[in-house]
């Protein structure tokens, strides 16, 4: 590994997924995740024009061609969906589609006198990138360097000056346009954006890499955050990172598994990478990963098993019943549905949070726990009394409200009630409502 | 004239060997155009994009175990079977991927076809470096193969085609369900994840076999335009499905005998073209949400909205001036109307005989009459409605009113009058007539 080839190779790859992470993020915030690859294929009638009106397979006319055909392609899109009330996701297909089939017809047209294969025509390959250098400023540097940053560059720059208009058409495109600035401009711009982003990026870079760091990157960063500024700025960063990771992944993994020197392309684990980062964060972001919200359920399961086994505990109590362990175990696996796993966890809780204990073969709640238990009774018969007189739960049903409606009752929503229910002592079942010994 | 011949021989299907490829494409158009419809209704029209991109790793993948198993590595069935196995294995990863984690499908299915088709790409590069390996042409596979089917490949695509078709028609009500109703359809106990996953094989299904006969990239066109452009046409499910089949089968049709006639026309280019332009066509012409029929409709309605107008201001004209005779000055206050378009109403409604005019006065004919008092009791019945039903003020119920009284039919106005009963005769107006000062 020479800085001179790989590191300019990550250095590339780090470029092109700031390039893309820009326009990236705003497409998917509006739900055009597709756009990339639609644009990968739309571009080849350009590209085969311009090969016939230049006659060679190197120079502008064919990036020009490119660049054209891809706008062209995204604003028929825009028209195909508004006018023909076609869904977003249909139109873009069947203009691409179309797109591609008309540069396919064009290009066999062609095939005879020239080599123009249908896949690799204009798209440059990450690997070969490094090897073609023009001297800039007195040092050497690969050529594609130099339409990337000044892409870069074009995007940092409009996402700031029109930052406000793009936020707003995004996610209000009413009140964008009641500010002054029609949302259909910005879009078609965005279009305009996203188009010449990919073609530069193909050129330089080949097209897989640049579908991939369009969506996944900024994907991946709607899961850290929800502010779009953070959003963008983790794009940027997941971008590049899977860039880095991606060209060592390809030197390095074939070899490990296949052994011998075995290396594979960087574009294509470059895609990887920003997937495997999606599965990553979708698995262990904190919030919104599925570990986090699968944590965040069993701790609310959790909680609201102990209270409904203090809530049990205390009414048995209430009413002089047995607290024979096994007559409470029982009910609270029958009326109360706590597993068996759980039931030894709500236990250990109990005991070590000193709220109740196993006296000799009977359940005892301490004081602790007598008091926590009497605000949640108490905040449950007021719900019952609450409801009994605003809603048409039914006498009977109401029980079954309040037993869900208590978990997620604060103190100030307690309060609340006492005030709407007034000076009430009795639930609509006859029941006393507890005094709140707790907080007066 | 030998010509001529052959190429009638060719559209109407003369030659034995052009038969079969024709027909066994015609078969595949009609059962991506119906399970396209499916894919289209529920939102899922890049399904097939994102499928046949996740295909290349299985393609790949299959090359690499059948190389590794000994033989060439290169059997046809086993390539489109690792297709198939990564294929589905995409379409399973979309909806949980989407579940877990919140975002929109567009998303999801961009992020799996890139990671896909990297993997794809990745595998390939080892593939090129083992050594004694033999891709070429692995990549050309996942192009298709434009023009060149042989009829062994078609027969195989018509047959799995028409048991394609035949599922998804057994399956249309279960499917229906799925796209327009998926609460209910759980309610009454259909397993929609299971409905999914048999929709998104069947897609993928489509996706394999449309690989041999127009190529990967283009297999996507045969999904979606089908049903975008039977939209046009009807709103009814059904007929829908049919249409969509239809148009799917004629554009192949076309495709595939245009490219048997000119080897330099590839059949999936002319298909996906013919499609096309059958959407453009439908786009404009379609009978049911096409531009034209849209235009025509709404242009209809700006013409009678104009003619209650006149109408209705000089029925209150002569309310509140009580001379039957106006002038184009005398109503131009009573809207915002500019004189020259207040002018070609008259111009109109002297056309159509509800307005007659004497020396730069007009007056209503006895037919305008009837027709502007029926105008005016629709506006004031409403007016009277949504002052004592919806608590608009009186100074404020007159643009209310407008915005309403044209689209309400006969069945309407009989149910106001129930509603405020008043008899036959045209209540008087709950605001001062006239327009602004």
């Amino acid at each position: 590994m020479t800085f001179d080839y790989d590191g300019w190779i990550i250095l590339i790859g780090v470029l092109v997924a700031a390039c893309c992470a820009v326009p990236g993020s705003w497409l998917v915030v509006r739900g055009m995740g597709m756009m990339g690859d639609a644009i990968s294929h739309a571009v080849l009638p350009g590209i085969a024009l311009g090969f016939l009106i230049s006659g060679t397979r190197s120079g502008g006319w064919m990036f020009l061609g490119a660049a054209v055909s891809g706008v062209l392609a995204a604003v028929l899109t825009q028209l195909v969906h508004r006018w023909g009330r076609v869904e977003r996701g249909a139109a873009m297909g069947l203009v691409f589609t179309s797109f591609f089939s008309l540069g396919l017809l064009l290009i066999v047209q062609t095939a005879d006198t020239v080599d123009l294969d249908a896949n690799c025509v204009l798209y440059g390959a990450i690997e070969l990138a490094p090897l073609d250098t023009i001297d800039l400023l007195g040092i050497e540097v690969p050529r594609v360097v130099v339409p990337l940053a000044i892409v870069l560059l074009a995007n940092v720059l409009l996402t700031l000056v029109f930052y406000k208009e793009l936020l707003a058409s995004s996610f209000d495109s009413a009140l964008a346009t009641s500010q002054g600035f029609a949302a259909r401009w910005i879009h078609y711009g965005l279009m305009v954006l996203t188009a010449a982003t990919c073609v530069a990026c193909f050129e330089a870079v080949g097209s897989i890499i640049t579908v991939a760091l369009l969506v996944a990157p900024p994907a991946t960063a709607l899961l850290l955050t929800r502010r779009m500024k953070w959003v963008l700025v983790w794009a940027i960063g997941l971008g590049g990172a899977a860039a880095g990771l991606g060209h060592i992944a390809a030197i390095t993994v074939p070899g490990w598994i296949l052994g011998g020197g075995l290396d594979t392309s960087s574009a294509g684990m470059m895609a990887v990478i920003t997937f495997v980062l999606f599965l990553v964060a979708a698995f262990a972001a904190p919030g919104r990963g599925v570990l986090a919200r699968r944590w965040a359920t069993r701790r609310d399961a959790m909680r609201i098993a102990i209270e409904d086994a203090l809530g049990l505990l205390f009414r048995l109590e209430e009413r002089s019943m047995d607290t024979d362990r096994e007559v409470v175990e029982h009910l609270l696996r029958s009326d109360v549905r706590i597993g068996p796993r759980r039931l030894a966890a709500v236990r250990a809780r109990l005991r070590r949070g000193a709220l109740a204990r196993v006296d000799g073969t009977c359940w005892q709640l301490t004081d602790a726990g007598r008091s926590e238990a009497s605000s949640l009774v108490r905040a449950h018969r007021l719900w019952e009394t609450y409801l009994a007189g605003r809603s048409t739960i039914p006498t009977s049903h109401l029980h079954a409200a309040a037993e869900r409606l208590e978990h997620v009752t604060d103190r100030e929503l307690v309060e609340e009630l006492e005030a709407e229910v007034g000076p009430q002592r009795e639930d609509p079942h006859g029941r006393p409502i507890p005094e709140s010994d707790l907080w007066n | 004239m030998q010509q001529v011949t052959s190429m009638l021989d060719i559209l109407l299907l003369g030659d034995w060997n052009t038969r079969i490829v024709v027909f066994g494409t015609a078969m595949l158009g009609v059962a991506a155009g119906v399970v396209g419809t499916f894919l289209v209704l529920r939102k899922r029209s890049l399904l097939g994009d994102t499928v046949s991109h996740a295909m290349l790793p299985g393609v790949v993948g299959a090359f690499l175990v059948m190389q590794a198993f000994g033989g060439g590595g290169k059997s046809l069935a086993g390539l489109l079977l690792g297709a198939a196995v990564a294929g589905v294995l995409a379409a399973w990863a979309i909806p949980v991927l989407r579940r877990s984690t919140g975002l929109k499908d567009d998303a999801i299915m961009g992020i799996v076809l890139g990671g896909g088709f990297g993997l794809g790409i990745a595998m390939l590069g080892v593939a090129q470096a083992l050594p004694g390996g033999n891709q070429a042409g692995l990549e050309s596979f996942i192009y298709g193969r434009a023009a060149s089917m042989v009829r062994s490949d078609a027969i195989g695509i018509g047959i799995t085609a028409a048991v394609t078709l035949l599922i998804a028609s057994t399956m249309a009500k279960e499917f229906r369900l799925l796209c327009f109703d998926e609460s209910f359809g759980r309610a009454i106990g259909r397993r929609e994840g299971l409905l999914d996953l048999g929709l998104m094989l069947l897609a993928v299904t489509v996706t394999v076999v449309g690989l041999q006969s127009v190529g990967l990239i283009l297999v996507i066109a045969l999904l979606i335009i089908p049903a975008s452009a039977a939209r046009f046409w009807t709103d009814e499910f059904v007929r829908m499905v049919t249409l969509a089949g239809v148009i799917g089968a004629v554009a192949c049709w076309i495709g595939a005998s245009v490219s048997a006639m000119a080897p330099k026309l590839p059949a999936g280019s002319i298909i996906v073209l013919t499609l096309a332009t059958l959407f453009a066509f439908s786009m404009v012409f379609g009978t049911r949400q096409g531009a034209l029929c849209r235009i025509v409709r709404s242009a209809g309605l700006r013409r009678r909205t104009d003619r209650q107008h006149l109408l209705r201001a000089a029925a209150e004209w002569m309310e509140t001036s009580g001379v039957d005779r106006w002038t184009i000055a005398n109503l131009a206050p009573m809207r915002s109307w500019s004189r020259g378009r207040l002018r070609l109403l008259h111009r109109r409604g002297v056309r159509s005989g509800d307005v007659a005019v004497t020396d730069d006065r007009f007056m209503l004919t006895k037919a305008g009459r009837l027709a502007a008092d029926r105008v005016v009791r629709n506006h004031r019945l409403w007016e009277l409605f949504l002052i004592r039903h919806a608590d608009i003020a009186a100074s404020h119920v007159d643009r209310d009113a407008d915005l309403v009284e044209h689209v309400l039919g006969e069945e309407a106005v009989v149910e106001l009058e129930q509603v405020l009963t008043r008899g036959d005769a045209t209540p008087q107006s709950p605001h001062p007539l006239g327009g602004d000062p």
